[in-house]
Formats: structure tokens, C-alpha cells, sequence
């Protein structure tokens, strides 16, 4: 049994607005910074996971996310085995 | 025999008593269920009421959705039985999955706590049958996340099905196609964000929430909307 260490960012999904991106996109330009847009803002949860090994870790993971970290409606998920 | 509207409290709900008294100042019954409870016993309604239910943790609504109670919740919607879920309660009743769509933050990423006027668009819910169309109300909201979303798809069926069942006059906070409330498809689940049990006297600002309390007991009490099911009268 091994312990996996896992990122899950979610973000909203393309197309639905985004009013906290938009709002600090919005103040870039008085705080000096040019050039930056496209900016999303979204949650990340770091958490461990005690799996037979990656594939299970990352199967139990994504479940967690279909259930309760995101909400598929307006949110997608996407998880990262860091160790 | 009066309608038994039971209004569920998850910890950090906060509007239970409000629904309580204006449900029995229409002549109903009203007993508040703990969200621990696994079953609902015998009532003719049921009200999810406005708050911070867990906190609003992760979403709002997203925690609540698995409290003991909404296993009975969702049973008694699938026997026909009316839920209203009134601001966080309709956000709760879209992470359960029994109405389509989400609450996202307002547009202009502020709390909104102010009276809004409504429209009745369809009256085959159990919170607008038997109310005039086109009807306008003053309702108050008391919201950050009330932007209603769903996918073009979904928009597109609700508009197609009569679901949308309110909008606002004046859309406060970017809600798509300035939806205030929608049901599900037997139109026995219906959330709102507006506040409709603090709209009960004159002295509060508006009385017309018993426009739609009303029509909820009114529904509650008949068996129009509800499918034949153990508890129910024929």
C-alpha cells in the first residue's frame, strides 16, 4: 500500500463567466501589470491517499471530485499524482 | 385538516423560523426536521429554508447534500411531493441534483440584500398554481451566490417545459435569462432565490410572499401535484 500525495485544481468551465477572474483582471492595469488576461480563478485541494498503487490512487481521487470537489455543472476538475 | 409543511434545519440554517411563522399564519402546520432525521413521517411539504447550511463550505449546498435528511427529501419529491428550497435550500436542491442548473456568484461580486419584483411565468409549480401569470411580486433577496447558470441545453428545456417558473424585473444579479426560480420536470421541486417568507405583512416591506406560500400550502393540501403514493389521500 503506498501513500500518494495529490493535487485537484478546479476551475470553472470554459464558457461560464467568471466575475473573481474578471474583477482581478480588471485591477491589473492599475497595479502596472500589461499584458496579462485570460485570467480564471478557481479552488485547489492538496490531499493524500493510501492506494495500492497510482492508478487506484487516481481512480478513488476523481470520484471525490464527481462527487464534492467540483460541482460538473459549472466546474471541471483536474488531478495531478505529485508523489 | 391544516397542510404539515415540514422545514428542514441543517447546522447553519438560519431562516427556519420565518418560514415557520408565515406557514402558520396562512393556517398551516409547520415542524422544523433536523437534518440528521432519516425519515420525514407524514407532512404534505416540504421547505428547505435560507441560511449557511454547513457553513457554505467548499459550495454552498454542496456539504448539505449529504446530510441524513436529503435521502428522505429526495424520496419524497420521487413519490411527487412538494419542496420548495428557498435561497440556500434551492442551492442545496441543485448539488442534490433535484433541479437542474447552479448558483454561482453574483455578477458584480457583491452580496445582495435588497427587494427585488418578480414575474410568475408558469404556474405548473407547487409554489405559483393557481397564480395569475405575468403577475409581478416584491420579494426580497439576500444573496452572494444567486446567478443562476445551466447549460444552453438546460436553458433551452426549462424555457421549452414551462420550468422557469419566476424571473426578475430587473435582473440584480446575472442570473441567465433573468431566472429568480425553476422547478423540476413534475414541477413538485421548485427553488427560489427571493425570499418569499419575509414578504408576509406590509410592516416588512411587501406581503405578496404569501402569494406564493399560499399557493404552496394550497398545493400541499390537495393532492393536484402529488402522485398516488402510501402517505398521501387519494
Amino acid at each position: 500500500m503506498g501513500n500518494f500525495e495529490v493535487l485537484v485544481e478546479v476551475q470553472l468551465r470554459p464558457g461560464i463567466s467568471d466575475p473573481q477572474g474578471a474583477t482581478i483582471e480588471r485591477a491589473l492595469p492599475a497595479l502596472g501589470f500589461a499584458g496579462i488576461t485570460e485570467i480564471r480563478a478557481g479552488k485547489a485541494f492538496r490531499l493524500h491517499v493510501d492506494a495500492p498503487d497510482e492508478g487506484e490512487a487516481r481512480r478513488v481521487v476523481n470520484e471525490l471530485c464527481a462527487r464534492l470537489l467540483a460541482n460538473p455543472v459549472i466546474e471541471d476538475a483536474t488531478v495531478s499524482i505529485l508523489r | 385538516m391544516a397542510p404539515r409543511v415540514g422545514v428542514v434545519v441543517f447546522p447553519g440554517t438560519n431562516c427556519e423560523h420565518d418560514v415557520v411563522e408565515a406557514v402558520e399564519g396562512l393556517g398551516g402546520e409547520a415542524e422544523l426536521v433536523w437534518h440528521a432525521a432519516t425519515s420525514l413521517g407524514s407532512l404534505d411539504a416540504v421547505v428547505l429554508p435560507g441560511g449557511f447550511a454547513h457553513g457554505d463550505y467548499l459550495r454552498p449546498g454542496a456539504i448539505a447534500r449529504f446530510s441524513p435528511v436529503m435521502g428522505a427529501v429526495n424520496e419524497f419529491a420521487e413519490g411527487g411531493g412538494p419542496v420548495v428550497g428557498i435561497c440556500n435550500g434551492f442551492q442545496v436542491l441543485t448539488e442534490a441534483h433535484l433541479l437542474p442548473g447552479a448558483l454561482q456568484k453574483n455578477k458584480g461580486l457583491t452580496f445582495l440584500c435588497q427587494m427585488t419584483e418578480i414575474e410568475v411565468v408558469s404556474d405548473r409549480s407547487a409554489l405559483t398554481a393557481g397564480v395569475e401569470m405575468g403577475r409581478r411580486l416584491r420579494v426580497p433577496i439576500n444573496h452572494f451566490e444567486g446567478n443562476y447558470t445551466a447549460s444552453a441545453e438546460t436553458l433551452r428545456a426549462l424555457e421549452d417545459e414551462g420550468r422557469v417558473v419566476l424571473r426578475y424585473v430587473g435582473n440584480p444579479n446575472g442570473s441567465a435569462h433573468d431566472i429568480a426560480a425553476v422547478c423540476n420536470e413534475g414541477g413538485n421541486v421548485v427553488g427560489l432565490m427571493p425570499h418569499p417568507e419575509r414578504a408576509t405583512s406590509e410592516l416588512l416591506g411587501s406581503s405578496d410572499g404569501l402569494v406564493l406560500l399560499g399557493a404552496l400550502l394550497a398545493t400541499a393540501g390537495s393532492s393536484s401535484l402529488v402522485a398516488p403514493c402510501a402517505s398521501s389521500p387519494a
